[in-house]
């Protein structure tokens, strides 16, 4: 039985030592050098923390390191929380307090960071861990006494109160969706995976296992290649690519610049896409152009590892027609709840609960988000079992199959990340020129707007100093200066009215 | 003549920098010399810069046309308007 995702590693190793299982654009390395590597980053953190089962965050990029990096934490006994050392340092320190990291796997250029914050767990060169001297001893009692349900990776994703929430998954889950993903669009060793997501964000949970599980090979792909799609096409066929797990936010780039018109991907197979609602707008240009591929809609949130309902594309859509979020994965339970009774009409819609292995353990460190989202299952008063709430509501077809209808309350999906727009309010109300400000979302053109009062119009101040806070995806794409926002009569900004003008400006 | 050419390409430039100020008021223009090379400017930003571009400059950027070199600095942004609009 497989209780470790090292397990897969191990597998892989054994059977295709000698082939590449990770490149980037400068470096590739074998199931055996990885597994290698793996082990001695493994033993330098076992050395140097001698923690088991506590943070590690690994300052990630675009290379192959990262990938090795979290292998070599995995080996530790510990998780691996990927942070993007371009992130705000307010934002890696507001991360750093909620995990309190034993050690962190960095290069040289990251100790900056790390003396701004004020981190005193281990610091780990990346290089010299990668030659540390492997401790197979210590490692093999490590995995003696590792069980399914330790944790593997946190992620951090926007939370409404202004902190990050970081999701914690444990090996169990991983395993679950990996091996429902081979079943399910039968992945082998022949696989090249194209990597487009970055590695903190969940999407890349699926490359890179579904590469490990089956001794396939994984490609991570240049992020300036998706703004220049003639590089992003000959990368495909030179690395004979042929399949890819991107946000949708990268297919529609491809549809937004028109960049299949010339040159075409030829080792293409399969391209499975989730993030956000996929239009069929963009999916019609890429079925038309390349018609012998296989597509399948992915959905779920990073809560319940990754995915929990999929669709494989079987029939023509037009353009104004929804693309179903189709059916629950092998081992999943798909609940639609209006408050905390069963929906069980076709077409009434309800709030998506997921049942099932692929349950997260819960936002580390912060058990009142935890309990919030993950619940009892109000259908089962016998006994404890949790269901996820994911704030999305869906409702069930005639067909069958799931169809996705909005959000519940204030998230927003927004270029492929997942927003609390509370979250972009807080930092922008933190500047202490701005008065007050709120932002909604105009879906149609896809911004992020804000109202804001202060003395003065102050559109550039605002992005500068906002931007050391928040990622730049929750900047906001349009401002609007007030010198006094209409309130309502409770003496809150009227958002209702703000919006109401706003669109009807449009 | 050639002062009418230069007449349009300071106006055009002009127009462009007004264009990218809209987009990024956040990023100094005209003294980047790696907008995409550096990730000042990152994809979302170069699709709707190339709408915009295309409609504002009624020029069609084709994919060929998508290469870091041309969107750099805003000079090479100019050239390649130029270009395209001839």
């Amino acid at each position: 039985m497989i209780t470790n995702v090292l397990d897969y590693l191990d597998r892989s190793a054994g059977l295709f030592p000698c082939k590449t299982a990770l490149s980037d654009n400068k470096n590739s390395v074998t199931y055996e050098e990885m597994q290698n590597t793996a082990k001695a980053i493994g033993s330098a953190i076992i050395k140097r923390s001698g923690a088991k089962n506590s943070p590690v965050v690994v300052f990630i990029d675009r290379n192959i390191e990262s990938v090795i990096s979290f292998m070599g934490v995995a080996m530790s006994g510990n998780f691996y929380v990927p942070v993007d050392r371009q992130l705000p340092v307010k934002r890696i320190e507001l991360i750093f307090s909620t995990l309190q990291p034993v050690a962190a796997i960095i290069f040289e250029k990251d100790n900056k960071i790390l003396d701004e914050i004020g981190f005193e767990g281990e610091r780990l060169l990346y290089d010299e861990a990668a030659e540390h001297e492997a401790d197979n001893e210590a490692l093999k009692l490590i995995r003696e006494i590792s069980i399914d349900t330790d944790p593997l990776y946190a992620i951090f994703t926007s939370g409404s109160t202004g902190v990050p929430k970081g999701v914690l998954v444990c090996h169990r889950s991983v395993i679950d969706l990996i091996e429902n993903f081979a079943e399910a669009f039968d992945f082998d060793e022949t696989r090249v995976f194209g990597n487009q997501a970055p590695f903190d964000f969940d999407v890349s949970v699926k490359d890179i296992y579904s590469c490990i599980r089956n001794g396939a090979s994984m490609h991570v792909i240049p992020k300036l290649f998706f703004s220049f799609p003639a590089k992003l096409i000959n990368c495909i066929n030179e690395r004979k690519i042929n399949t890819i797990i991107w946000a949708t936010s990268a297919l529609r780039i491809i549809e937004n610049l028109n960049a299949l018109e010339k040159t075409l991907p030829e080792t293409l197979k399969t391209i499975m896409f989730s993030g956000e609602v996929m239009p069929n707008k963009v999916l019609n240009y890429w079925r038309e152009k390349l018609p012998d591929v296989n597509y399948v809609n992915l959905y779920g949130p990073t809560e319940i590892t990754c995915n929990c309902l999929y669709y494989k594309v079987d029939r023509p859509f037009r353009d104004e027609e929804p693309l179903p979020i189709g059916v629950p994965f092998r081992n999943t339970d798909i609940l639609l709840l209006d408050g905390n009774e069963l929906v069980t009409e076709n077409g009434v819609k309800g709030e998506i609960c997921v049942r099932g292995t692929s349950l997260a353990h819960g936002y580390y460190n912060n058990p009142e988000k935890t309990a919030e989202a993950f619940c009892q299952n109000p259908l089962n008063k016998f006994y404890p079992e949790l269901i996820y709430r994911t704030g999305d509501l869906a409702k069930k077809g005639d067909d069958g199959l799931y169809y996705f209808v909005s959000r519940k309350d204030y998230q927003i999906k927004h270029m492929g990340h997942r927003i609390e727009l509370s979250e972009v309010e807080i930092a922008i109300n933190s500047l202490p020129y701005v008065e007050a400000g709120c932002c909604i979302y105009d879906k149609p053109k896809e911004q992020i707007v804000l109202f804001y009062q202060a003395e003065n119009e102050c559109d550039k101040d605002i992005l500068k100093d906002a931007g050391k806070l928040l990622p730049k995806y929750m900047l906001p794409n349009r401002m609007l200066h007030f010198t006094a926002l209409p309130m309502t009569k409770n003496a809150k900004i009227d958002r209702v009215r703000l919006k109401g003008e706003y669109l009807d400006n449009a | 003549m050639r002062t009418a050419i230069y007449e349009r390409m300071i106006k055009m430039k002009e127009q462009l920098i007004k264009i990218l100020a809209e987009l990024r008021p956040d990023v100094d223009f005209e003294n980047e010399t790696a907008l995409v090379t550096d990730g000042i400017l990152d994809s979302f930003d170069i699709v709707s810069l190339v709408a915009e571009l295309n409609s504002e400059f009624d020029i069609t950027i084709g994919v060929d046309d998508l290469e870091p070199e041309n969107f750099d600095t805003v000079d090479a942004m100019a050239e390649l308007i130029n270009e395209l609009a001839d």
